[in-house]
């Protein structure tokens, strides 16, 4: 069978939004039954699930129009690059930026903020320097600043996270001093969930002109994401917490910082003119895609941004935050349980501890009842050393769930209590 | 598929909630520490010997309540052997919960060690219950290093 010919429906603005509707329709792998129950997908956080509309585009772009990009005269080619520079296009339209020279395909928000790191971190960070990171962080945002500020000299300061796991604007400010010289922050947590007032933190930060690099990794399939209302300098994001496929995800860097950058990696496709004596270099974005890219999953994260904003992140932020309510009120409503994380502004996850139980136990018997959640340190040990816990149990909302899956949860923990209780 | 009690058993239960030999042995004559980096399990196992019989055997740690079973059934288990012993008793448990019940021969008596026969049925739970095990070999082979799952 040919996937080309099926007809996908496409979700509009103009149609309700249904959760169950979309689950049904677009997701075809949350069709199935696990361990004999309906799945309940509630890992978003780790990864999100594909739309049909994803599958198909990589599907259809294998299919028909595969080839290397910016290479070829011949018609796939032309296709191939049309394809991946639509995408790109996709991005910079996604992520609010001013152009699309300033989009870099990476192979997600781990390889963005190490390509900044290692390259403007480098120039801009010298022995004795600070740079702020932020108590919520994911490793990906923090080991990276670590290694630059060993190779440099230089010393990684934390603004710390109050009971709630909240960053107060007061505790970032007082944590910049006047040897910062580089600030990197999630805008979600994606431990905790707990949402960074980001546009504050990037003024605090540029009145004392510090540039500013944020991960927007848990951001992206929750919020309208736009840089130059952020005032940042750089924008990291992963395809496949958005719905997009794993393997790609872009940067967005201010023109003038990009083009002063030194490259990333080299190789292909980031040189202009090669000889032995001397390469000069590719102009931006193509200077930091050196060899051939991961197209089809630019084609995917493309088709991804297109889906969700058709649907419209403001209608997919307030369906997760009903979501987010319900499951807080019932989840904490059941005895032994902690809540980690009750930031006022919070982005689709629940984060807990069972008291009679170990996150991990409570992982394998909800999975029992097909419920999918995520117990462990979520790549974030500090936040769970701060809260004083090995590991949490966390559930994570996307577009696609619904009240019945967190009552599917809390029916799930429920026996949870009663097997161990 | 199998049923979620044959995961955890009533004596996984029990031993979760009362583990026994849960205690630090003050000098003991060989000790080694586990540790899981992908969930966080940590657990410290004390041993005294009299020539090569295990005459004490202790843990200490934190887990889920596949860990802290094993840990507490593996030292009632253990007291009293040789260490010749303790390694075939290690190679079976391993055997177990790796290739499950079917793969040890018939005259193999595990004791209550039989309760971990589910495991195997959970990949992502077998280095819950082996760890202890790897950590307890760690001691009586007298390396003085933390074993890890990974």
């Amino acid at each position: 069978m040919t996937t080309s010919n099926r007809e996908i429906v496409r979700p509009s603005r103009s149609e309700p939004f249904d959760a169950a509707t979309l689950r049904a329709r677009d997701f075809p792998i949350l069709n199935q039954e696990i361990h004999g129950h309906r799945l309940v997908y509630l890992d978003n956080a780790a990864t999100s699930q594909k739309p049909r509309a994803v599958i198909e585009a990589i599907t259809r772009y294998y299919e028909h129009d595969n080839a290397n990009v910016h290479r070829g005269v011949h018609t796939l080619s032309e296709r191939a690059t049309h394809g991946y520079e639509t995408a790109r296009a996709r991005v910079q339209a996604f992520l609010g930026a001013p152009s699309v020279k300033e989009i870099i395909f990476t192979r997600g928000t781990s390889e963005a903020i190490n390509l900044v790191a290692s390259t403007f971190g480098h120039e801009r960070v010298d022995t004795g320097d600070e740079v702020l990171i932020t108590g919520l962080e994911h490793h990906s945002n923090i080991v990276p600043w670590q290694m630059l500020c060993r190779a440099r000299g230089a010393k990684l300061t934390v603004a710390p996270i109050d009971q709630r796991g909240v960053v107060t604007p007061e505790a970032f400010a007082a944590a910049l001093t006047e040897k910062t010289k580089l600030v990197a922050f999630s805008h979600v947590s994606n431990a905790l969930g707990t949402i960074n007032p980001a546009e504050q933190f990037t003024a605090l930060a540029r009145e004392r002109g510090i540039p500013v690099v944020i991960d927007g990794a848990q951001a992206a399939p929750h919020l309208k994401i736009d840089v130059a209302a952020l005032g940042c300098d750089f924008y990291a994001f992963s395809g496949h917490k958005v719905y997009g496929p794993t393997g790609i995800g872009a940067l967005w860097g201010k023109a003038e910082h990009l083009e002063s950058m030194p490259p990333y990696q080299g190789g292909g496709e980031m040189i202009r003119s090669v000889t032995f004596e001397e390469t000069i270099y590719n102009t931006i974005p193509h200077k930091f895609e050196a060899g051939t890219p991961n197209i089809a999953g630019a084609i995917g994260l493309g088709a991804a941004l297109e889906y969700v904003s058709a649907i419209g992140l403001d209608r997919i932020a307030a369906h997760e935050d009903e979501l987010l309510q319900q499951a807080t009120a019932a989840v904490g409503a059941l005895p032994g349980i902690e809540l980690k994380g009750t930031a006022p502004h919070k982005a689709g996850v629940l984060s807990f501890t069972l008291a009679a139980a170990h996150p991990h136990d409570i992982g394998t018997i909800l999975d029992q009842r097909g419920v999918a959640v995520r117990a462990g340190h979520h790549c974030a040990q500090p936040v769970m050393e701060f809260f004083g816990v090995p590991a949490t149990v966390r559930a994570s909302f996307g577009l696609y769930n619904t009240s019945e899956d967190i009552e599917a949860l809390v029916a799930g923990l429920q026996e949870v209590v009663k097997v161990f209780g | 598929m199998s049923e979620l009690s044959d995961l955890y058993q009533e004596v996984i239960l029990d031993h979760n909630k009362r583990p026994r030999n849960f205690r630090t042995i003050e000098t003991p004559d060989r000790e080694a520490k586990g540790y899981n980096p992908l969930c966080g399990d940590k657990v410290a196992v004390y041993v005294n010997l009299e020539g090569d019989r295990i005459v004490d055997v202790s843990f200490q740690g934190a887990g889920c309540a596949i860990s802290t079973a094993s840990a507490s059934v593996m030292t009632e288990a253990l007291r009293g052997m040789t260490l010749a012993e303790a390694e075939a008793l290690f190679q079976s448990f391993h055997k177990l919960v790796t290739e499950g019940p079917l793969a040890l021969p018939d005259d193999i008596d595990l004791g209550k060690l039989a309760v971990f026969s589910g495991v195997h049925d959970y990949p992502a739970r077998v280095k819950c219950a082996s760890l202890v095990w790897h950590t307890v070999r760690a001691a009586l082979e007298n390396q003085n290093k933390t074993v890890t799952t990974e």
